[in-house]
């Protein structure tokens, strides 16, 4: 029966099972965020590297072709410090993506009022964090520890069993250092965008939380003979706990441990931020 | 709307409360409320800051109790609250749209949230943008939509799940003579189809009066009032407001004796009609003693005279 003939009516149909309704928020985003040509053409751009990549990897295991052309083997050499790079760059496109996405997860809702109709429904707020959260983890994901998995599986499949399993913790080293660089990025990009409504500025203040804490952090080191700055520089405490993981000697003051737990707090600040304003009602007291 | 059997007695209370007291610090906002409404259609009542608003939001969750509790539809809003909002359609008072999408996709998207799989939730948002009248224009974007347009929408949301309780907040706002009388159709339907008990929150008593048959009065938090309208309305037919032209002691004398209480002032006669007494009783006995009636009124207290009485006190 055409839907103009229909009527309204009671539902008596069958419901969705409770722990999946965030997934509802993470399909209806995605849609929503691949209609801009811009993001689907920049999205693609991301994985333009890690093809480079596979090339290179397939050059590196191509030892006549390189004979052929002349170009010494040894500087293709596929190891810990070829996936930090790779690591490092995708890191870079995933705040990238991050700064053009992440704001608009949030904002949209909090400028309408929306959040009511979210939470006058059998629908938490943690559900909706992770509802929102889920897209970017996933986007990152695709340009992240995807392409590093994938990479580290076709360099196995040209080596033999025993090299890919004395390498085995290179894809765990790859996967935690993506994880927690997407948990940092989606958590302070989803705190920006509740706590500012307009999109554009909720971008821009991503891009000042990064590079002016970096600024902020020299700034204090150089004041105070000091290595404490370095606490207020992200991508420094970031890049600290990528080379411990790869295995590579940090360069800086910092200890892990100490960057490990620097970066916690900033999620939890972060987490506690969007907590305060991700509600159905402020309390004004 | 298609009349199907009510899943609930009609009987059983729509909200209890029970001391229900909620605070915002040191402020406190709802007092000790003690209610049992049952209700096909409440009205909650109530100047601006009365806390009506926040009795509705706490009914659902969005706000903690400081003391007491209350059910809505027999579950507790403190153990069962999901169980709560999965009954429930709330149509808030102020915006809430997400501006960039076109209404059958936010109306889906709200019906999904609420459990519906995917294909029915597309369905069902086609059908309530229907049944609200905004079928031509349901691939606008909403944030291209004018006010009363918004609002529709609003209510689209509210019912797309097939709640039990509908819980309106302020529907009327900011909408324009015909956009109010269509709002307040949709209302009546809704509540005379049985599908769906209403509580209406609203300062306009024309609101209320139009679609309610109990009314709850909020007046700084506490309750001011609570008043079942349609046994008041039964109650005042009788009550008659008699204006007459040569009425004496014989014509007063007359009416009580039939059993009807009685008060005159000057040429005004006040009296409430006797168990087996009608209206044309008081015609015959008018006619008998040669008096005139120049109008007869059913006294009845509107609702605005309820609500004044009740800020009075």
């Amino acid at each position: 029966m055409a839907v103009y003939r229909r009527n309204y009516k009671p539902y008596a149909g069958g419901y969705t099972q409770t722990w999946s309704r965030f997934l509802v928020l993470f399909r209806y985003s995605r849609r929503n965020l691949f209609r801009s040509k811009f993001l689907t053409a920049f999205f693609v751009i991301c994985f333009f590297f890690p093809l480079a990549c596979l090339l290179m990897i397939y050059l590196a295991n191509s030892a006549s072709f390189l004979d052929k052309i002349g170009f010494p083997p040894a500087m293709l050499t596929i190891d810990n410090q070829f996936f930090f790079r790779v690591m490092s760059v995708q890191g870079g496109f995933a705040f990238l993506l991050t700064a053009f996405v992440g704001p608009g997860l949030i904002s949209p809702d909090l400028a309408n009022g929306a959040l009511p109709l979210y939470f006058c429904r059998p629908f938490s707020r943690a559900e909706y964090i992770l509802g929102k959260s889920s897209v970017l983890a996933i986007l990152l994901s695709e340009i992240t520890w995807v392409p590093g998995g994938i990479l580290f599986a076709v360099q196995s499949s040209f080596n033999s069993a025993s090299w890919a399993w004395e390498n085995l913790w290179m894809v765990g080293s790859f996967l935690i250092s993506s994880l927690i660089w997407i948990a940092i990025l989606s958590l302070l990009s989803m705190a920006l965008s509740a706590w500012v409504k307009w999109r554009v500025v909720a971008g821009a203040l991503l891009l000042a939380v990064m590079f002016f804490g970096a600024g902020l952090g020299q700034a204090i080191n150089a004041v105070l003979q000091t290595d404490a700055g370095y606490f207020f520089n992200v991508v420094f405490l970031m890049g600290t706990v990528w080379s411990a993981l790869f295995r590579l000697s940090p360069e800086h003051a910092i200890s892990v441990p100490q960057a490990c737990i620097a970066l916690f707090l900033y999620c939890s600040i972060c987490l506690g931020l969007l907590m305060k304003k991700v509600r159905a009602y402020e309390v004004v007291r | 709307m298609e009349k199907n059997t009510p899943t609930d007695a009609p009987r059983m209370p729509l909200i209890e409360l029970q001391g229900l007291t909620v605070r915002f610090g040191e402020r406190v906002i709802l007092r000790n409320l003690n209610a049992s409404l049952g209700g096909r259609a409440i009205g909650l009542l109530g100047p601006n800051g009365a806390g009506k608003s926040t009795l509705i939001n706490t009914l659902l969750g969005f706000y903690k109790t400081a003391a007491g509790s209350a059910r809505v539809l027999g579950h507790d809003i403190q153990r069962e609250i999901q169980e709560i909002r999965r009954l429930v359609g709330y149509m808030p008072e102020n915006d809430a749209f997400i501006s960039k999408m076109s209404a059958v996709s936010f109306v889906q998207m709200m019906g999904e949230l609420s459990g519906l799989p995917a294909g029915v939730a597309l369905e069902r948002a086609h059908e309530a943008l229907f049944y609200v009248g905004l079928a031509e224009s349901r691939y606008r974007k909403l944030g291209s939509y004018s006010l009363g347009m918004k609002q529709l929408a609003k209510l689209a949301q509210a019912i797309v799940h097939g709640p039990k309780l509908l819980i309106l907040d302020e529907p009327t706002n900011g909408l324009d003579p015909s956009a109010r009388q269509r709002m307040i159709r949709m209302i009546h339907e809704i509540r005379d189809s049985g599908e769906m008990r209403i509580v209406l929150c609203s300062h306009l008593l024309r609101d209320v009066e139009d679609t309610c048959d109990e009314v709850l009065i909020l007046k700084k938090g506490q309750i001011a009032h609570y008043s079942n309208l349609n046994e008041e309305r039964r109650a005042n037919m009788r009550f008659l407001e008699l204006e007459t032209y040569g009425a004496n002691g014989d014509f007063t004398e007359a009416i009580v004796k039939l059993g009807c209480e009685c008060a005159v002032t000057a040429n005004r006669t006040k009296l409430v009609l006797a168990d087996g007494v009608e209206t044309r009783d008081i015609y015959r006995i008018a006619a008998e003693k040669q008096v005139r009636i120049r109008r007869l009124n059913f006294r009845r207290d509107t609702l605005e005279d309820i609500f004044l009485k009740a800020m009075e006190n």
